[in-house]
């Protein structure tokens, strides 16, 4: 019931948000399709809210704002680099890396991270293991460990720290 | 002053996208092109999004923006993802320049 309520609040504010300038009419017609989509949606979202509460989580995604902008723009610049280059300078591959992660959250967060990160695309992922598979523009090493911290070395700490 | 600074996000926007699309051109197979594409033009739409934001404040059209490039940044990596994992499954084959396919040694183990 809880998990709901808290699903509610959120629908609810993005439906105001979307609905930008607030009135009376939209808000009260928000509250329906607020019901409406907690109605249809319970089931898909964690349920683990008590989380929610917890200061030093959202500490941690605030460390994590800037160092996910440093490096998407930092990605950005490699890959114009890359595709300005005359010779096209690329070595393709894909590479496995190990992951200590396992919610799901932290695990696409995990992964989404990784594809906007300089070079490296996420292409699968086995959980049962904790292994993700990464295709890598510019393959720099070919080993599980050295791979795993040249790539999730950053973000896996903080992820962490945020999601379990 | 605001409609500079967004007019100038907007420009930068601009041109990472037009480098996302030069290297959907330039580079050689789907997972290196879906590289060029999901980086560069998700910060690129991104900029864009947020220069309009800053132009037009909190009205309508400006916070519309705004969670537009919030949910791009969340499903832009997801559908990327999603199609290079797919393309794989599919049988597409890497560049013939790729130095090692761990996955593809994965998958014939099992």
């Amino acid at each position: 019931m809880r998990s709901k309520i808290v699903l509610f609040i959120l629908a609810y504010i993005l439906w105001a948000l979307l609905n930008w300038v607030p009135d009376w009419q939209h808000l009260l017609v928000g509250v329906f399709v607020s019901v409406f989509v907690v109605y249809l949606t319970a089931g898909l979202f964690p349920t683990r809210f008590k989380y929610l509460f917890d200061i030093k989580r959202y500490l941690w995604a605030l460390y994590f704002i800037p160092v996910f902008l440093y490096e998407c723009i930092r990605a950005n610049f490699d890959v114009a680099y890359r595709v300005i280059h005359p010779d096209l300078p690329i070595k393709p591959g894909i590479v496995k890396i190990k992951t200590g992660l396992k919610s799901d959250i932290a695990l696409t967060f995990l992964a989404n991270s990784i594809t906007l990160t300089p070079g490296t695309m996420t292409v699968d992922i086995d959980r049962s293991n904790g292994i993700l598979y990464i295709h890598w523009i510019n393959v720099r090493d070919t080993d599980i460990e050295g791979a795993t911290k040249l790539i999730a070395g950053k973000f896996e700490r903080i992820l962490k720290g945020i999601f379990e | 002053m605001n409609n500079l600074i967004g007019m100038i996000l907007i420009v930068v926007g601009l041109i990472f996208d037009f480098f996302g699309c030069l290297g959907l051109v330039r580079l050689p197979d789907v997972y290196n092109r879906l590289q060029a594409a999901t980086k560069c033009v998700t910060l690129g739409t991104f900029s864009i999004m947020l220069g309009t934001f800053v132009i037009s404040g909190f009205t309508a059209v400006g916070i519309k923006a705004l969670l537009c490039g919030i949910f791009l940044l969340i499903a832009a990596p997801t559908a990327a993802h999603a199609l290079s994992r797919g393309a794989y499954k599919a049988g597409v084959k890497l560049w013939e320049g790729s130095v090692v396919d761990k996955y593809g040694e994965d998958r014939a183990k099992k």
